[in-house]
This record gives structure tokens, sequence and C-alpha cells, in this order.
């Protein structure tokens, strides 16, 4: 044997002792599906919650971020300071933040961003957020002063959106297929139709991610989720669509289930302008004609808290106002029958695709039929749903949940599809966004609660579980959803 | 009479009946949830258990018949009210440019996918039972058409049509006194056909959630709302898919039972 090739045994012998001796190396590739493809990847330009579902907080970060128990804590700006009159806000940026393509992530980008989602022709879908916002200054690189022109309690929760994440002039043009953020993962791949692949960005300014890679891959159909969950073709589900599956993943020790909080309060929208729903009395009818029980045992399997307003119950704020809208027949068919409805009337119900809608609203249109209301159930599409429903405001009922996280302010816009116009409410939010104390505002969130629920605006069903899926070994996935965001930092594999 | 004759009479009036006695009497209140009681198999008190929001499936599928002969009835009746006269039209007139245009315009509505167009109108026009009965009917009509046109044509090369040609009688008198009572055997055997296409055109059309809109009962979506629990509530699949094999098949057999016995070749045969 010569010496040349003893030396080359020698070192591959040494390498494999070394490869046995390490650690088993843990996966760092996850795949995760989710039910709805994104339209595009800018979180800035539209309500889609899918695109925040891939983005948010993985490719783009805002000022603010939310944690996964639905705090908001510092993102981008290291910490910042407010003025004692609440207006002005100075926002102290992290050191050495880069976006993907490599350029410095500065107070030119957050004024870019903030001005960009406030100008004139803004496209984002979350106008409201910034509304406040009077003036955004660069006071040094690292420095952002953001002038609001009243106090606003909710701004450092605004900031937190997926909407309100800072995006960089240079790459803004690309933005909705070639993302470019200064998030823990780069925008990789988009399979139109399959999937999207993002790749952990070597020059993070936080802690190194445990995943390597990560391909979100889009199954809308309920019986091919279960499918491809049960042949493991793919780690976890981020909501998983058929509730009723849940109690065989339960059963089998390869599979965990996750059962959360959304921000989605499930509510029979009720279209306040249109006849005969213009009456308190015939809205106060249907809000009793409801078992809700009865609507998530049947819908959902079980999975969901019933609420009595438009408001999450995990939320400290809440209030349970589920008695002021008991199941109560009789009360119901009273109320009618002094509405001039004792023969009950005829109306529509548009249902969205989701089981909740689709399910529940058989449901409610065989419990309407108790009281006399024949509800003609029209099955839509998502794009139908929005053009006749959200925007055309030609229905009776729908059913709906409202996933945004503390939407109540919606009721103040009597513009908004359910066109509840309310003085009384329109004010008391005028004073919440110039509230800032806590306890203050906690009251002022209840007494919002209480007027929307004593004026009977929609028929209030109960807050969507989130239903999560995932192979036994995938380590933090968020359980609850505050927004929509699968947040890909926090996830490990324990195997 | 031939066994299929038999065994095809049979099973389809086993589904008539189910249809017609749902009009005065099901065991449950179709349209009832009774959600507790949900997912149940069969049993004493629900011969063919419950579906998700409990309601009893006896009486949906007996109430789902009602529908699926309704939809697939009326739809054959358009088939055959326009496709005979246009059929009878076109041998009248063999060779004429009216006979041309029929047949090309059978032609085109033959070359589209049946049921793609028929989840184009349905998608166009707003799901529902009644748009479920044009679209099926409408491909009805080349199909009655055509076999109208293809039987007439050599009866009126017959000695009989001659005859009454002869004895001054119209195109349009012949077509209806001489031409349509000697294929309307061939109309029926082919109705029947046609009929146990419509069941499975408009369980097809309700399964993607086109055809009749909840809470009136229906095959199809019986199958589609099925799917998820298929792995631990089977019965919810396999008893609308049954109900929909029966008939079929029952209609089938029908029809085929019925071209033997009423084909006078085979019939002077046996005599």
């Amino acid at each position: 044997m010569t010496k040349q090739m003893f030396r080359t045994v020698s070192s591959v012998l040494a390498m494999g002792v070394s490869v046995l001796a390490s650690p088993a190396l843990a996966k760092s590739d996850i795949t995760i599906a989710m039910q709805l493809e994104p339209p595009h990847l800018d979180p800035t330009s539209a309500a889609a919650q899918a695109i925040d579902s891939v983005v948010y907080t993985n490719v783009f970060e805002g000022l603010t971020r939310f944690m996964g128990d639905g705090s908001v804590v510092p993102g981008l700006a290291e910490m910042w300071e407010i003025s004692d009159d609440g207006t002005v806000y100075t926002f102290t940026l992290r050191d050495g933040v880069t976006f993907h393509d490599g350029t410095t992530m500065d107070a030119e980008d957050v004024k870019f961003s903030l001005d960009r989602a406030t100008a004139e022709d803004s496209a984002n879908a979350q106008k409201a957020l910034f509304a406040g916002i009077e003036s955004v200054e660069v006071v040094d690189p690292l420095t952002v002063k953001v002038t609001l022109s009243e106090p606003n309690g909710s701004f450092l929760f605004n900031l937190a959106w997926g909407d309100a994440v800072i995006v960089a002039p240079e790459s803004i043009d690309g933005i909705k297929t070639n993302p470019v953020g200064t998030g823990a993962f780069a925008f990789g791949e988009w399979v139109q139709g399959d999937n999207i692949t993002l790749n952990r960005n070597p020059n993070y300014w936080g802690d190194e991610p445990a995943l390597e890679t990560a391909t979100f891959k889009f199954i809308s159909d309920p019986t091919a989720a279960f499918a491809a969950m049960m042949a493991e073709d793919v780690d976890a589900f981020d909501n998983f669509p058929a509730p009723e599956n849940l109690p065989q993943f339960e059963a089998d020790p390869r599979f965990k289930v996750l059962v959360g909080s959304t921000e989605g309060e499930t509510i029979l929208s009720t279209n306040n302008k249109q006849p005969p729903f213009d009456d308190i009395r015939v809205r106060q009818a249907l809000a009793h004609a409801i078992d809700r029980q009865a609507i998530i045992d049947g819908a959902m399997f079980g999975y969901g808290t019933p609420i009595g307003s438009h408001f999450a119950p995990h939320n400290p704020a809440y209030v349970d106002l589920t008695g002021n809208s008991a199941y109560d027949l009789e009360k119901a068919k009273a109320l009618l029958a002094e509405a001039g409805f004792a023969d009950g009337f005829e109306t529509t119900l548009h249902l969205p695709p989701p089981s909740y809608a689709r399910r529940g609203g058989e449901i409610i249109a065989a419990q309407l039929a108790e009281v006399g209301i024949t509800a003609e159930i029209i099955n839509v599409e998502w794009a139908q749903w929005l053009e006749s429903v959200f925007n055309g405001k030609d229905f009776g009922l729908t059913i709906v949940s409202h996933t945004e996280p503390m939407d109540i302010g919606i009721y103040a816009r009597p513009e908004y599809y359910f066109q509840y116009d309310s003085t009384d409410f329109q004010a008391l939010m005028a004073t919440l966004n110039s509230t800032t104390a806590p306890e203050e505002r906690a009251k002022i969130l209840g007494e919002a609660q209480r007027v929307i629920a004593n004026d009977y605006v929609n028929g209030y069903l109960f807050q969507l579980a989130k239903l999560g899926v995932a192979k036994a070994g995938v380590q933090g996935l968020w359980e609850n959803a505050p927004t929509a965001a699968i947040d890909l930092t926090a996830i490990s594999w324990n195997e | 009479m031939s066994r299929n004759l038999i065994l095809g009479a049979c099973l389809s009036s086993l589904v008539l009946l189910a249809a017609l006695v749902s009009f005065v009497w099901t065991p449950y209140n179709y349209a009832t949830l009774n959600i507790p009681d949900k997912l149940q198999p069969p049993n004493a008190m629900h011969w063919f258990g419950t579906d998700h929001f409990g309601r009893d499936i006896f009486s949906m599928i007996m109430v789902g018949a009602r529908t699926s002969i309704a939809v697939a009835l009326v739809a054959v009746g358009i088939g055959m009210a326009l496709g005979v006269p246009l059929g009878l039209a076109a041998a009248a007139r063999k060779g004429s440019w009216s006979d041309e245009l029929i047949m090309r315009g059978n032609d085109l509505v033959f070359a589209f996918p049946s049921l793609v167009i028929a989840i184009l109108i349905t998608a166009v026009f707003g799901a529902g039972a009644v748009n479920a009965i044009i679209a099926i009917g409408i491909f009805n009509i080349p199909v009655f058409a055509r076999i109208t046109r293809g039987a007439a044509l050599s009866l009126w090369e017959r000695e009989f049509i001659l005859a009454a040609r002869v004895a001054g009688k119209g195109a349009a008198r012949i077509s209806a006194e001489h031409i349509l009572p000697n294929v309307a055997n061939l109309l029926i055997v082919q109705g029947t056909i046609q009929f146990s296409l419509g069941i499975l055109a408009e369980a097809g059309l309700s399964y993607v959630g086109l055809g009749a809109q909840p809470p009136t009962p229906s095959w199809g979506r019986m199958l589609a709302d099925a799917q998820t629990m298929v792995s631990f509530a089977p019965h919810l699949a396999l008893i609308p898919g049954f109900a929909i094999i029966v008939t079929v098949l029952g209609l089938n057999l029908l029809g085929d039972g019925l071209r033997d016995w009423l084909d006078p070749r085979i019939r002077v045969a046996r005599a």
C-alpha cells in the first residue's frame, strides 16, 4: 500500500467516524399546506389572508410585530418614545438590517413604506390603520419620527399588521412576484397553482431559524387535504378545512392536532339597509331564532366558541353578551309579529365556500324556517361574494368570518357592506382612538360590544377555531392565530 | 318478456314508488335537523342512518328520488318535445336547406361535452334545479332529432307512405299520422336510456353544487357532502351511491328489455 493511498483511506475512515460521532442532524426543511393560494405576494396592497400566511414575519417585517400569543413586540424598531400628548412617535431602528437584495434598511425605507400606505392613490387594504398619520420624518438613518393628527392608542398595534410591513423603494416594482423584505426567509420560487418555497436568509439580523427551507403547498379540496396529510405528503396543515377529520388525526400517534383561537368572528351578516332588516325588531328576532351551539356542533363538529358581539373571547376586554341573543323561539316569533311579519318573510342567504358558511348556512336556514322566515340559499364563490355581497351590497343575509384582529371599528363605517349607521357607535370609536390608557380603552371596547349587541346589527355566531394538524415532531407552530401568519422562525423538528 | 325487462321494471318502479310515496309520507321530515343525533349508522329508528346534521337519510333518499326523477323526466320531455318534431321535419324534407340546418345545428350541440356545457349554463344563469333541467334538456334535443330522422327516412321510402302521398296528404300530416306512430317504439326505448343519463347528469351537477339547492335533497349533493366523512361514516356515501346505481341500472335494463320486446323483427322471430 502506497503512502498516498493509505492517507486517502485513513481520511475516509476519519470522515466516517466524524459523521457517526456528530449528533444526528435535525431535519431542516418543512412542507406546510394551506387551503388558499395567495393572488400575489404583496401584503401591503391586498386583503387576502393567504399573502400574510406566507410572507408575514418570514419575508417581510414591520416596525412592530405580533407574537403567537397576540402580544405586540418590537420588530424592526428596536425601541420608541411617545410624546406626552401621544401624537409623536420616535422610533429607533435596528442597526445593520439589510433587505434580501443586500440594500440597507434605514429610516428612508420606513418613510417610503408609510408614505406609500397613506398616499392618496394607496392600494393598501387597511388604510384605516394609517389614517391618523400626519407626517413621517427621517431624523437620521436610524431614527424616524411619526406625527399623528390626534392620539391613537392602537398605533403600535396597527403597525404590527401585515399591511404595515417595511418595503424598499428599490424592489417595490417586483414585489407581487418577487418580494424582497428583511425577514429570516427570502423568497425562493413560486410554482403557480402548487407551491411557494422560501429559503433561509443567511444575513438575518436576528436569531438564525432552525429551518433552512420551507415550502407552502396549496390544497383547496378538503378530501385532498385529508389524503395529503394521511399520506405524510405534507408536514403540517395550517388551518385544516375539515373539522370532522380531526378526531382521526388525534387518534393517530403520527400526528398532533392544535386547536386554538383565531381573530375570526363568524357572523350572520345582515344587510341593515334592506327591508325588513332595517327594523331592529326583525334583527332581534333573527338573533333569538338562531341556536349557536347547534351551528358549532353541526358545522364545526364542536370547534368554536359562542360569541354575542363582534369581539374575540380571548381578548382581555371581552364582555360575554351571548345571553343578549339567547336561543328563544317564542320571543323571536313575538318580535316578528310585533314588526308585522307574523307569517314570516322571504330573504336570501349568500354562502361563500368555507364549510363554516356552507354547512352553517344550511343549519341557519332550517332554524329560520322554524319562525317562518324562508331564507333561499345561494352558494357563491369568493369572487362572486366580493362582487355582489361585499361591494354590491346586494344581499339579505350572508355568513362570513371576519378574521382581521380587533376589527370592531368596521361598525363605525356606514358604507361597510352590512351598512350599520349609528352615530353613537361612531362617537364611541372616536373616543377609543383618542384614548391610550389600557383600562379606559377596555371600558370603551366593552361599551362598543354592548352597543352593537343591543342593536342586533348582525347575528353573532361563534369565534372561528384554528384547527392545525402537524406531524408529531414539528415544534413551534402557532396554536392561535392573532393574525394570519405561519411564523417559520419559531418552527423546528424534534425527532 | 325477458328477465331484463322484468328486473328493470321492478327496480325502476321501486324508485318511482319511493318518489311518489314521499309526497304523502316519509319516516321523518327530510329537512328537520337534529344535530345531537348526527352520523348514526343504519338502525331500527333510522333505517339508513342519519347524516352530519342528524337528518334521516331514508327520508332524504325518498325525496331525493323525487328530485332526480323530476329533473330527468322534464329534461327528457324537453328533448322529445323539441327533438322529435325537428327530426320529423328534417326527414320530410330530406336534403333541403332546412334539413341541413337542423342536422348541422344538432351536430353543433353534439360536439360539445354535455356536462361541461351544463356546468357553463348553470354557472352563468345560477345554480338550481330549473337551470339543471334546461341544461340537461338541451342535450337531449339532438339525440331525439337524430334518432327520429334516421328512422323516419327509411319509412319515407315505404309503399304505405307513397300511398298516403298519392291520397293527397301533406308532409306534415303524413309525419304526424304515419311516421310518428311507427317511430314511437324507438323513442320510448331511447327515452328510457336518456332518462337514466338524465339521472346521472343531475347527480353530477348536484355533486359539483350546480343542481338542486339545499335544503332540497339531491343524491349527488349527498355524495359530495359525504366526501370528507367516508372514512368514519361510510353509509353517508354508500347509500346515495347505491340509490343512483339502482336507478340507472333499473332504467337501462328496462330500456334494453323494452327494445327487445318492442322490436318487430324480434317479435316476428318469437312468433
